[in-house]
């Protein structure tokens, strides 16, 4: 089978993060934040780690959605923290919502991609970052005033700071090894559901 | 109040203030000149220009999630730009209002439009959204007003069509 040709710019170091570590290190209290996370390992993820919280509205479909959610929610809510977490795949179908989100600048916004570097649920084809398309690159182009790159656990702290207290806008590209996301197997994702569950923790 | 030709743009926008949206995303086009400038200059609104249309779709259920009301304005090849992105609207019962300039109807003189034209009212109706047509500066206010308070009191998907008879096509 022909393969397809990693980039000669690419010049990040090769993953080293377990996605089942990496992303509730990151997150670490859910419960702090309003969040949105993108099909499908991000949502199941998020799913797990919070235990279906209401606070939490996860993508089974309507592929790239979950940036431009995440803008209406945080400038709707503009006293809360709102984490958008998404794979690689989902941000990069919609990738001009960088451009759109830099514009307003939401300080209460994180948007987090969980770079797998692969599309994991179709049978894990390379994606364009896997084959070395820069998102972080993209982003700060964009507009985004704070970037960060967690290559290892040494740039964690940096991660958890931005997303708790860092006050601005900021986009984190959290890279990780393929392999599996955290699913506790139960979850179903029935979007009307998840809505009003949401919008009746938030707005009761 | 009647809107007329000349101010019904303007009483679309404050039809829309007065029923508590505050945020407006747009490609922009020139059906919604007036709207987008409204909303650039309104202290109290979110005027956010998109790179395709669908990514609107997305902002309007976030704004939701959030307990705030959002209006897309798009015109009618934008449409086309935003098929599966409904499936979210449709799925989660979001309310969704979008007021769509039309291009590739009444007199259209330029042939690309036709396409994305004409294919309007299946592709949204095909995707649950309930589509309502303003054909003159009278139909404006009574068709926007009827369309808000079937996606912000009902919980539908609706798609107001600001039609090219209404508009006026584009000369060349």
């Amino acid at each position: 089978m022909a393969k397809l040709t990693k980039l000669q710019t690419a010049t990040l170091p090769d993953a080293v993060l377990d996605r089942r570590q990496a992303v509730p290190a990151l997150i670490e209290n859910p419960q702090d934040f309003l969040m949105v996370a993108g099909l499908a390992g991000t949502a199941w993820e998020l799913s797990a780690l919070t235990h279906e919280s209401p606070s939490l509205f996860g993508l089974g479909g309507a592929m790239g959605a979950a940036p431009m959610m995440g803008l209406g929610l945080a400038l709707a809510q503009p006293k809360r923290r709102v984490l958008v977490a998404t794979g690689d795949g989902e941000l990069l179908m919609n990738v001009g919502a960088l451009a759109t989100i830099a514009l307003q600048n939401p300080p209460n916004l994180t948007i987090i991609c969980v770079d797998n570097g692969h599309y994991g649920e179709t049978g894990n084809q390379d994606s364009h970052t896997g084959l070395g398309v820069r998102l972080d690159v993209i982003a700060a182009g964009c507009g985004f005033p704070v970037v960060h790159v967690i290559n290892t656990m040494d740039d964690m702290d940096e991660g958890r700071r931005l997303v708790r207290t860092g006050g601005s806008l900021a986009f984190i590209l959290l890279r990780v090894k393929e392999g599996p996301a955290t699913h506790d197997g139960k979850k179903n994702l029935v979007p009307h559901i998840e809505r009003d569950r949401f919008r009746a923790a938030l707005l009761a | 109040m009647t809107a007329t030709k000349e101010t019904w743009p303007e009483a679309i926008y404050d039809l829309l203030r007065a029923n508590g949206v505050t945020q407006f995303a747009y490609v922009p086009d020139a059906g919604h000149k007036v709207l987008i400038d409204r909303s650039l200059a309104d202290p109290d609104v979110h005027s956010v220009p998109l790179t395709t249309e669908e990514e609107g779709i997305a902002m309007v259920a976030g704004a939701d999630l959030g307990g705030a009301r959002a209006v897309l304005l798009m015109q009618s090849s934008g449409v086309g730009n935003c098929i599966n992105m409904l499936s979210l609207t449709q799925g989660g019962r979001f309310p969704f209002l979008t007021l769509v300039s039309m291009r590739g109807e009444f007199g259209e003189g330029n042939p690309w439009q036709f396409a994305m034209g004409q294919a309007v009212e299946p592709v949204l109706k095909a995707m649950g959204v309930i589509v309502l047509r303003a054909e003159q500066p009278s139909d404006v206010v009574p068709t926007v007003s009827a369309a808000i308070t079937m996606a912000f009191q009902s919980g539908q998907q609706v798609a107001v069509l600001l039609t090219q008879r209404l508009i006026g096509a584009k000369k060349f």
